[in-house]
């Protein structure tokens, strides 16, 4: 369960994931509540929340920046999924790209699919001003303050750099002194969207490096060759004490969090968050 | 991690080991020794690592003296399709000798490493459903 306001006993959230119990989740089998609390099922969908389209662009050919603007202020932390509502009814969920911002703005970034009947819609029917319905925020990856001095590695494919980046963004902003290393993987260069933005980060901020990866054909200077999964797991000797975050294709993402865990990172220090596509529907 | 100095008599082997932190330190290790084992992990191959983590977490608790609502049943039941993979006595040897290794990894003194590997002992028939 979920306390939507009181946070509950910390013994009630013993050996739960620490982004779980910061958000207030708990076992109802262990809880003796000590003060009122409003709780909802795990994944029950609370209330829906109106929003705007104020912004339209297109990061690479097929990666859409959507930003829209929302109207009942709520919590959320950058990397978490939002369900958006077409107004027939279709739901996709999307990770959060930026951090809470004072303007009550949230930024997608939607990869057109083939076949993908809301991301097919988003990029040619949307409209700037056109209205959504968008839920809370769910999920668990996303960053942390505390322990400032641990090493990060971030590795993720598409447009999993959407809740990547922002984790980035916040650790920083929050302080994080530790290095932070992102891989981000693409089969060919236009797929390593912002990858401006992301040098201009990696000088501005020294711990922070931002390793772009090509699997396919095309040799290019700049890029690493191969898998950013790979790339990311071949450099580190051990992994041990790092905390990782995954993105991006759900067997990819399954496969390294194993490989991850066998070099040594701590289980509760792995995040992952797999991005599983909807079959497309004829 | 270790025992202290001045362990009371009344204390239980769960306490002494260090209580659920210590179950959650060791699962850690232990899980990955079980993966990295080759005579043992093709059993491992295609379960949710989430899940199997919260089992391990459950035998863990038991074999440390912790608290536990161990019957058998489940155990026989979990382990049932492996048995038609061939799982037998040195598998669970296999698994033994990692918990071992685990503890003593942690620092456990070998006393309570002993009451540890005398409780998960004790699963070997159920495991093997014998």
């Amino acid at each position: 369960m979920r306390s939507l306001d009181n946070a509950p006993p910390a013994s009630a959230q013993a050996g739960l994931k620490d982004t779980l119990q910061q958000q207030n989740y708990f076992p109802a089998c262990l809880c003796r509540p000590e003060q009122n609390m409003t709780v909802q099922m795990p994944n029950q969908q609370g209330i829906w929340i109106q929003a705007n389209v104020v912004k339209k662009q297109w990061l690479s050919p097929d990666i859409l920046r959507l930003v829209l603007e929302y109207e009942t202020k709520f919590n959320f932390f950058v990397g978490q999924l939002i369900n958006l509502k077409r107004p027939d009814g279709l739901i996709r969920s999307y990770s959060i790209a930026n951090i809470p911002h004072h303007e009550n703005i949230l930024e997608f970034h939607i990869r057109r699919l083939p076949d993908g009947q809301f991301s097919t819609w988003a990029h040619d029917e949307l409209e700037i001003g056109m209205e959504l319905t968008i839920s809370q925020a769910q999920g668990s990856c996303h960053y942390l303050p505390g322990r400032a001095e641990q090493p990060l590695l971030l590795a993720g494919t598409g447009s999993g750099l959407a809740p990547l980046w922002g984790i980035v963004t916040d650790a920083l902003v929050k302080g994080h002194s530790g290095p932070i290393h992102l891989f981000h993987g693409s089969r060919d260069p236009d797929g390593l969207y912002l990858r401006d933005e992301m040098r201009e980060m990696a000088m501005e901020f020294e711990n922070f490096r931002y390793t772009p990866c090509l699997s396919g054909d095309t040799a290019a200077a700049d890029y690493a060759r191969g898998r950013a999964y790979e790339v990311a797991l071949s450099s580190a000797q051990s992994l041990k004490g790092w905390r990782v975050y995954l993105c991006g294709h759900p067997e990819m993402v399954k496969q390294t969090r194993k490989m991850v865990y066998l070099k040594g990172a701590s289980m509760n220090d792995i995040y992952a968050d797999a991005f599983h596509v909807n079959p497309a529907e004829k | 991690m270790s025992a202290t100095q001045d362990t009371t008599l009344n204390e239980t082997l769960f306490d002494k080991i260090g209580g659920a932190p210590a179950v959650e330190a060791a699962v850690d290790i232990f899980y990955r020794k079980v993966l990295m084992d080759y005579r043992i992990n093709r059993f491992f191959e295609n379960t949710d690592m989430d899940t199997q983590r919260a089992k391990q977490k459950a035998f863990l608790t038991m074999a440390f003296g912790g608290p536990n609502n161990y019957t058998g049943t489940d155990m026989r039941n979990a382990h049932a399709r492996f048995i038609k993979m061939g799982l037998d006595d040195s598998h669970f040897d296999a698994v033994m000798e990692n918990l071992g290794a685990t503890l003593e990894e942690l620092d456990v003194p070998q006393e309570l490493i002993a009451e540890v590997a005398a409780i998960a002992e004790s699963t070997r028939n159920d495991v093997l459903n014998r």
